[in-house]
């Protein structure tokens, strides 16, 4: 079993160009959940789906629980998104889509993309690539571990273009706006 | 004339139009949702139309006191609320009371208080009794504001008819109220943003994020609503947000009696006499306030009403 931290590196604190999630500071039942989801396949992923079931739970819950007591520092060099994309990326997450049945996105995620509690994970400073991958994810249906299929159905409505406008505008927003980096 | 009645005549003249025709006539369910949303609402005009002048600066200042009504408009506002939690899209959406509807039902008459209102007077009862907070002074900026970001909304919509998709839709009566089943579509449905004990939930810096729907943080006894009928409506239409229409009219009706049968912050025309104030302002199948709900008379124990900050 590799460690966790090749990939989401020493701290949780992720890595952008490879897409890998930040975990650090993320609520603790947040990512027991995830980690569960991965075993079941409710979070359908080649890489993690083996790592979760090699995991007894309560050695995902150990993972989850030392994770969320982490705090990484904010990642270095995030690329800045182009204007037009930075501008339909904030419409989306601030405002929303009403025309399309879209709330914004911080309407559940909070107004800077800190997070809500265990079911709502923070966005600001994830990876864009992560981001856009479990867009399509809920999309594909790959992914349907989301409360209430919430996220399946904000998915569905937005367009390929939309979804890599808004996973940009979110990485690039400031890390230490989660609860976690406090 | 309520929208019921409106589309009562709207239908029959669709079914005798279809007759005629020799046509099958599709019924529609009288005062239902699925009659209020045969004709498209309105839809305001963008932002990018709001004018790079003073007129625009107060239109935008209007836009922000109706998002973020707390930190805008703090002399004013008693609880955790802010204007667009009932005003979906800022007061642009229709079905859940967009503000460019509302801006041309006034000057109206009102039965909550028996006299003509303008609309400076509604956006006050808004502050006095949704925002569970103290209503601004005529002229005031914060009522100007509101007042011409809901005149910019309303641009170019029709004046002196109802418009569809104003206020909330008028659900077909249940038979009865059901609050074991609330109970349980609450739940189900609505504790995962609003948290079990209905006080909303805020994100690690404390920001509130969903809106508490009880208790002491949230709207009191006298606003619009604490009445079932406006609840069931708007939950109807809007919630789980992004999926609105997706609960059954019973499931919508049940939860929506759920959550206004919890004790929240008084009503502040409560004279002392919990009987005498609900028969003044209460009388109704669809409002519970002075009713006795699991062991509790809501309106005894109620927290104060027009607690703002000092």
């Amino acid at each position: 079993m590799p460690a966790c931290a090749s990939c989401h590196g020493d701290s949780g604190g992720g890595n952008a160009e490879g897409g890998f999630p930040r975990l650090s500071g993320l609520a603790e039942d947040y990512l027991a959940h995830e980690l569960d989801s991965f075993a079941d396949g409710s979070r359908d992923h080649e890489i993690m789906g083996p790592i979760a079931q090699g995991l007894a739970p309560e050695e995902r819950r150990a993972l989850a629980v030392f994770y969320a007591g982490l705090r990484a520092p904010p990642p270095d060099g995030t690329p800045q998104p182009d204007d037009t994309a930075y501008d339909r990326g904030r419409m989306l997450a601030q405002t929303g889509e009403w025309t399309k049945a879209l709330p914004a996105c911080a309407q559940c995620h909070g107004p800077a993309g800190q997070g809500v509690g265990a079911a709502f994970p923070p966005l600001a400073g994830q990876p864009a690539a992560y981001l856009a991958a479990q867009l399509s994810a809920w999309k594909a249906g790959t992914r349907h571990n989301d409360p209430l299929g919430l996220m399946k159905g904000i998915a569905d409505r937005l367009s390929d273009d939309d979804a890599t406008a808004v996973a940009a505008y979110y990485a690039a927003l400031p890390v230490t706006a989660i609860g976690g980096g406090r | 004339m309520n929208l019921m009645t409106r589309f009562t005549g709207r239908s029959a003249a669709r079914l005798a139009l279809a007759t005629a025709m020799g046509g099958l006539a599709v019924l529609t369910p009288l005062g239902s949702v699925g009659a209020e949303t045969t004709a498209p609402p309105f839809v305001p005009q963008p932002d990018s139309a709001i004018s790079d002048d003073d007129f625009g600066q107060v239109i935008r200042l209007g836009e922000r006191i109706f998002r973020d009504t707390g930190a805008e408009a703090r002399a004013f506002v008693g609880n955790d609320l802010r204007c667009t939690n009932c005003h979906l899209d800022r007061g642009r959406l229709g079905h859940s009371a967009p503000l460019w509807a509302a801006y041309l039902v006034y000057p109206a008459y009102r039965a909550k208080n028996r006299h003509v209102n303008t609309f400076a007077e509604r956006l006050q009862g808004c502050f006095r009794y949704s925002m569970n907070g103290k209503a601004p002074p005529l002229g005031d900026p914060v009522l100007v504001a509101l007042e011409t970001y809901a005149a910019f909304l309303a641009h170019g919509a029709p004046v002196g008819m109802k418009l569809p998709g104003q206020g909330y839709p008028k659900l077909a009566k249940p038979k009865g109220l059901d609050l074991a089943h609330g109970r349980e579509v609450y739940a189900a449905k609505c504790a995962l943003c609003h948290g079990g004990d209905g006080a909303g939930q805020a994100s690690p810096d404390g920001t509130i994020v969903f809106p508490p729907l009880w208790g002491a943080r949230s709207y009191n006894w006298g606003a619009g609503m604490s009445s079932v009928v406006n609840a069931a409506g708007f939950i109807k239409a809007n919630m789980p947000l992004s999926q609105g229409n997706s609960l059954t009219d019973a499931e919508a009706w049940d939860v929506a009696a759920y959550i206004d049968s919890r004790e929240r912050p008084q009503d502040p025309r409560f004279t002392g006499d919990l009987a005498a104030t609900r028969k003044a302002h209460h009388d109704s199948p669809y409002d519970f306030y002075g009713q006795a709900v699991d062991g509790v008379t809501l309106g005894e124990g109620a927290p104060p009403a027009g607690t703002v900050p000092h």
